[in-house]
């Protein structure tokens, strides 16, 4: 495994992990994400090493790699959750370089959110808003930071809440939801924001075994109609159903990258090889 | 043989078993009354129909200066908490201190003083506050300072995935603390706002210093002229303490509310 060195602003270091551009599936459209360079901190704990991504438009890209080895942060680093400590971070053309020493200028901030509003989220532990109904939780950021109307909102919630599975539970309260039903509400929360790309953090995690198969299937249909995808996961056998590309992530750098038929059965790298088989042997 | 049977006499016997606990705790509470508060009426050699003449008096005339007097305090106090609890959480360090000193001061000095201070210091300033303002403030910013701090606590109580997940929805600061954070800290810290409204009840006593017509200024005036000062403290304590328990009682009604969205 190579450590990147710290790449210069000024250049664009080559793209790292076995060269996958070549070999592009006809559906998938223009570049969507594009990360360049991109490094972490967290103090001195160098996180991230420089990772170059791209992702395409209609692609679902499954993240995967031990725990601590930094696809969370990666993932946190595309919207801002976490300011990258160097690199550029591009979403369906707007370009933004970290700025870890001015994060809270105002220009600074209001590209951030330009930023969000083109990733949309879901977490781990579904952060449905406690004190609002599932309706409200749909509608809260399309109505307040959007500017959409009332109507207009609720219409939008009550399609994406129908996809979900979950319509006859919009007046309920997130507290009276099975986890994998709240992680579907979130899902449909996050739609109704009109994303141009959905990252996914672990998303099944923190669910009882019975209730990953619900949510995986509506991950799963998003990534048939086309969604533009990018998925941390551990479900080696949902990457490999849903999965256009699969990319390995070690020690902050992105080690192999490839369809999900080449990368779970026949990797190339030795470090791939054997993070799969500790996983797939458990 | 079926266990049926054997399931139906331990269900009665543990209900039996609590409706024994029930009776038992309400004749204690009743003894006591009977005991202490015949005791204290027989101490104050009080005639009852003393009672009859001056309670009315004080329980309608004062017991409303009270409630008005606490309802006041407790939402501008509450106000202030909400704004100090704000400032101690900024990066401004200038609000940041002011908010400090301002807990500091509040909570530093004795309510008694800040009464007196407000009521009868701040005139030589120039700023001239009728009784029932006077006391209003000085409650306010008492209780301010210390529900500033219970509020920090709630704010900082509220899961930080909650921000995050609207930080990630594209929220504004502002609107994230306005809609997602506040609601939820409220939350959190009603029963410490409940019991300390229940305190201001009984520390609201301390603006009958500055002649606020409450209900241990009104019991002590009318015990004074009726040469009944000791009944009508009992009377005076009897208001309180049916106040607090009439305001425990809604405050459990309204934290179960209030409870609906969680867990």
């Amino acid at each position: 495994m190579t450590d990147s060195p710290l790449p210069d602003l000024g250049t664009r270091p080559a793209p790292s992990g076995s060269g996958y551009s070549d070999a592009l599936p006809a559906h998938l459209g223009d570049v969507m994400v594009k990360l360049e360079g991109i490094e972490k901190y967290f103090d001195a704990n160098h996180v991230l090493r420089g990772v170059d991504l791209e992702v395409r438009q209609r692609e679902a890209v499954m993240l995967i790699g031990r725990s601590g080895s930094g696809k969370t942060t990666l993932l946190r680093c595309i919207n801002f959750l976490e300011e990258p400590t160097v690199g550029w971070v591009e979403v369906d053309g707007l370009r933004l370089q970290a700025d870890p020493l001015r994060d809270r200028s105002r220009r600074h901030q209001e590209q951030i959110r330009q930023m969000r509003l083109r990733a949309g989220m879901l977490f781990q532990d579904f952060n449905l808003f406690p004190h609002m109904s599932v309706l409200a939780n749909c509608i809260e950021a399309p109505t307040r930071v959007r500017g959409i109307g009332r109507d207009e909102a609720v219409a939008t919630a009550e399609r994406f809440l129908d996809k979900v599975g979950l319509l006859e539970k919009r007046d309920e309260y997130p507290a009276r939801l099975s986890g994998g039903q709240k992680q579907r509400v979130a899902i449909a929360r996050a739609l109704c924001m009109g994303p141009k790309v959905l990252m996914f953090d672990e998303p099944t995690s923190a669910l009882d075994p019975e209730l990953i198969g619900e949510v995986l299937k509506v991950m799963e249909e998003l990534a048939h109609e086309g969604t533009t995808m990018i998925v941390v996961t551990h479900e080696m056998h949902f990457a490999r159903q849903a999965a256009d590309r699969v990319v390995f992530i070690e020690n902050g750098v992105v080690v192999e990258q490839g369809p999900p038929e080449q990368m779970l059965d026949a990797p190339r790298e030795e470090a791939t090889k054997r993070f799969l088989r500790r996983f797939l042997t458990d | 043989m079926t266990v049926a049977p054997i399931v139906a006499q331990v269900t009665a016997a543990r209900r039996g078993a609590r409706r024994r606990f029930s009776a038992i705790f309400a004749a204690v509470w009743l003894a006591l009354i009977v005991l202490i508060g015949g005791g204290m009426w027989i101490a104050s050699g009080a005639e009852f129909e003393f009672v009859l003449r001056s309670g009315p008096v004080i329980v309608l005339q004062g017991a409303g200066i009270t409630i008005l007097v606490a309802a006041l305090s407790i939402f501008f106090a509450t106000i202030l908490a909400v704004l100090g609890a704000l400032a101690r959480l900024g990066a401004n360090p200038i609000i940041n201190a002011i908010g400090s000193f301002y807990v500091s001061l509040f909570r530093g000095t004795p309510l008694l003083l800040q009464i007196y201070f407000i009521y009868f210091g701040l005139p030589q300033l120039g700023i001239v506050l009728p009784a029932i303002p006077a006391g209003v403030t000085a409650l306010a910013l008492n209780y301010g300072a210390y529900m500033t701090e219970i509020f920090r606590a709630g704010i900082q109580a509220v899961p930080r995935g909650q921000r995050e997940a609207a930080e990630a929805l594209a929220m504004p600061e502002q609107l994230v603390m306005r809609r997602i954070v506040l609601p939820q800290a409220v939350r959190i810290v009603v029963p410490a706002i409940g019991n300390d409204f229940i305190a201001m009840l009984k520390d609201s006593s301390l603006v009958s210093t500055i002649t606020v017509h409450e209900t241990l200024f009104m019991a002590q005036r009318i015990g004074r002229s009726a040469f009944e000062p000791i009944a009508a403290l009992i009377i005076a304590g009897a208001v309180y303490w049916t106040l607090t328990i009439i305001f425990s009682f809604f405050q459990e009604k309204l934290e179960r509310r209030l409870a609906r969205g969680d867990r």
